[in-house]
């Protein structure tokens, strides 16, 4: 039932020109900043040679792909939840959803896998720029894996927190404004938090992703995105509860 | 799997919705019987739309209980919506979707068995006449069509109970027509309740009938109760020598006149036991009015409300 919606909500999404511009924009942007970054590389590289210790081609070109993918996550993912709960219920098609011998649930992890699954692709999307190194030289499989995992992570909170504002508003526009509002307030907690030992630096999105772009896979990082991930969907879920009881 | 009240589909008692303190649905009891239709009428605001979202589970009662088939919609309410049809006031359809996708669609929601999922999207296509639009998205199908495609989602897993939230609003009417014969069919197979604000429609398709009224039950009979109630209520007459409107309410006791056009009257709120109609026509014989038109007249919708809403405070 899940996979149901799941797909519903994919084929809308494409159904619209919404996902391909943002798919595209994505692409656009990271491939530019990828190729400026293999351009760099290419200049210095005499001089890495001669440096001990020097930093890799993984860690000079792709490391920054997925720095920059972060903050396109940011913008892109609010696009992309906005419609999800709040046009469901401004056309008022949530009725067939809620009619359904389907639980609340239901509806919202199957909202959650379609936005998992778009993400996948545009993952795959970074993906395959970074292994098209493989033609000319040898990457760090360790650290690209990291790195996708913890951007996956980090798309899947933004996603859980989305799709719960998502649920507060009947207006999309609504919905990715105040979406991106919180995006950019979780981004300033991480410019914010330069002591590593602040309570900013715990709840900051972008510092717990760091460790993923320097390859550590940490348990706390992992369950701090999980809790998030969990937090929300279970907010969003008892919203939509809460409108049958109480509108 | 469960127990199976042959005769019951749908019983919901006492159901009252509170918005705050606000009253939208006060004491709405229902019981719907298989292979009978129920019409709510009401005018607009009288609570038809909040019963029927909390029958079909969108909308939590504050208080009373609601059973489909013996299930309880409100313990398992999985299960016992599997039973329910319902077509919302705007037609619930996503209008990027084909007219099959979208049945496809609701048909996996309803848990229709994949093997019967062709077969019933062409059975609902079928009896809602949408065969020809299969390919065509719904944004760009006409009003009367979307509405179809509403009902045509509702009746897909073939429910045991079908609701519909005044279907007919927005058709021309042929479609009207094609709808009414459509619920009617239904109704063999399935129990159907339609709210409407519409008399005719309730008299011309429903079994029984429930008028509310700010959110009560002013009226609930089968349809022959209602025939009777709107019939003999008043006449119209028209004169060729017409007396004024104040000599015929002196002459004639216990009757509103009320004056349509010049000469044409219409006399309301007559009293079965004592019709003032003979008594009209020999008054006209002996003050030479001239009467050229005397036709009973059924009440109309407005004044069956208002009837119904002033016997009610009446009563308490």
């Amino acid at each position: 039932m899940i996979i149901v919606i799941a797909l519903k909500e994919l084929k809308s999404m494409f159904a619209s020109p919404l996902a391909w511009v943002v798919l595209a924009f994505v692409q656009g942007f990271l491939a530019n900043i990828f190729l400026k970054q293999v351009d760099t590389f290419m200049i210095i590289q005499a001089q890495l040679a001669r440096t001990a210790n020097a930093p890799g081609l993984t860690e000079l070109t792709i490391v920054p792909m997925f720095g920059a993918a972060q903050m396109v996550l940011l913008m892109s993912i609010p696009l992309l939840t906005m419609r999800l709960i709040s046009e469901e219920k401004r056309n008022q098609t949530m009725a067939l959803l809620v009619s359904a011998p389907i639980s609340m649930t239901q509806i919202i992890m199957g909202k959650f896998l379609a936005m998992v699954a778009f993400l996948c692709l545009i993952l795959s999307l970074i993906a395959g720029m970074s292994l098209s190194l493989l033609a000319g030289g040898s990457i760090d499989m360790g650290l690209i894996f990291a790195n996708l995992f913890g951007l996956l992570l980090l798309g899947m909170a933004f996603s859980s927190i989305g799709i719960f504002i998502s649920c507060l508003t009947t207006h999309p526009v609504v919905a990715a404004v105040m979406t991106l509002a919180i995006f950019m307030g979780f981004w300033v907690i991480g410019l914010a938090a330069s002591d590593p030992n602040s309570w900013l630096n715990w709840v900051s999105i972008s510092k717990r992703f760091e460790g993923f772009m320097d390859g550590y896979i940490a348990l706390p990082d992992v369950t701090f995105f999980v809790v998030v991930i969990t937090l929300f969907i279970f907010f969003s879920i008892r919203k939509l509860d809460s409108e049958r009881l109480s509108a | 799997m469960t127990k199976q009240d042959i005769s019951l589909t749908l019983s919901a008692s006492a159901l009252t919705r509170k918005y705050g303190n606000n009253v939208a649905v006060s004491d709405v009891s229902l019981k719907l019987k298989k292979g009978e239709i129920i019409g709510l009428l009401g005018p607009n605001g009288a609570g038809k739309s909040t019963t029927m979202k909390m029958i079909t589970g969108n909308l939590a009662p504050t208080e009373g209980s609601i059973s489909v088939c013996g299930i309880d919609l409100i313990d398992d309410p999985i299960l016992a919506k599997a039973k329910i049809g319902y077509l919302p006031e705007i037609p619930p359809v996503y209008k990027e979707l084909r007219v099959n996708e979208y049945l496809k669609l609701v048909a996996r929601l309803h848990k229709v068995k994949p093997k019967r999922i062709q077969l019933a999207i062409e059975n609902a296509k079928e009896k809602t006449g949408l065969t020809e639009m299969s390919q065509r998205l719904i944004g760009s199908l006409s009003k009367g069509f979307q509405q179809r495609v509403g009902i045509a989602q509702a009746i897909i897993h073939e429910p045991e109970v079908v609701i519909l939230d005044e279907p007919t609003v927005g058709l021309d009417p042929n479609q009207i027509i094609e709808i009414r014969s459509l619920i009617k069919d239904l109704g063999e197979h399935h129990s159907v309740i339609l709210s409407t604000h519409i008399l005719p429609e309730v008299e011309a398709i429903c079994d029984s009938v429930q008028i509310l009224h700010k959110g009560k039950v002013v009226f609930d009979d089968e349809i022959e109760g209602l025939r009777q109630f709107r019939s003999g209520k008043s006449i119209q007459v028209s004169f060729r020598n017409s007396p004024s409107q104040e000599m015929l309410e002196s002459r004639l006791t216990n009757v509103k006149v009320s004056p349509i056009r010049e000469s044409v009257f219409r006399l309301s709120g007559l009293n079965t036991d004592d019709d003032p109609t003979d008594k009209l026509v020999q008054l006209s014989v002996d003050e030479n009015w001239g009467l050229t038109e005397l036709v009973g007249a059924q009440a109309s919708v407005e004044e069956v409300f208002v009837e119904l809403t002033t016997r009610d405070n009446l009563e308490t």
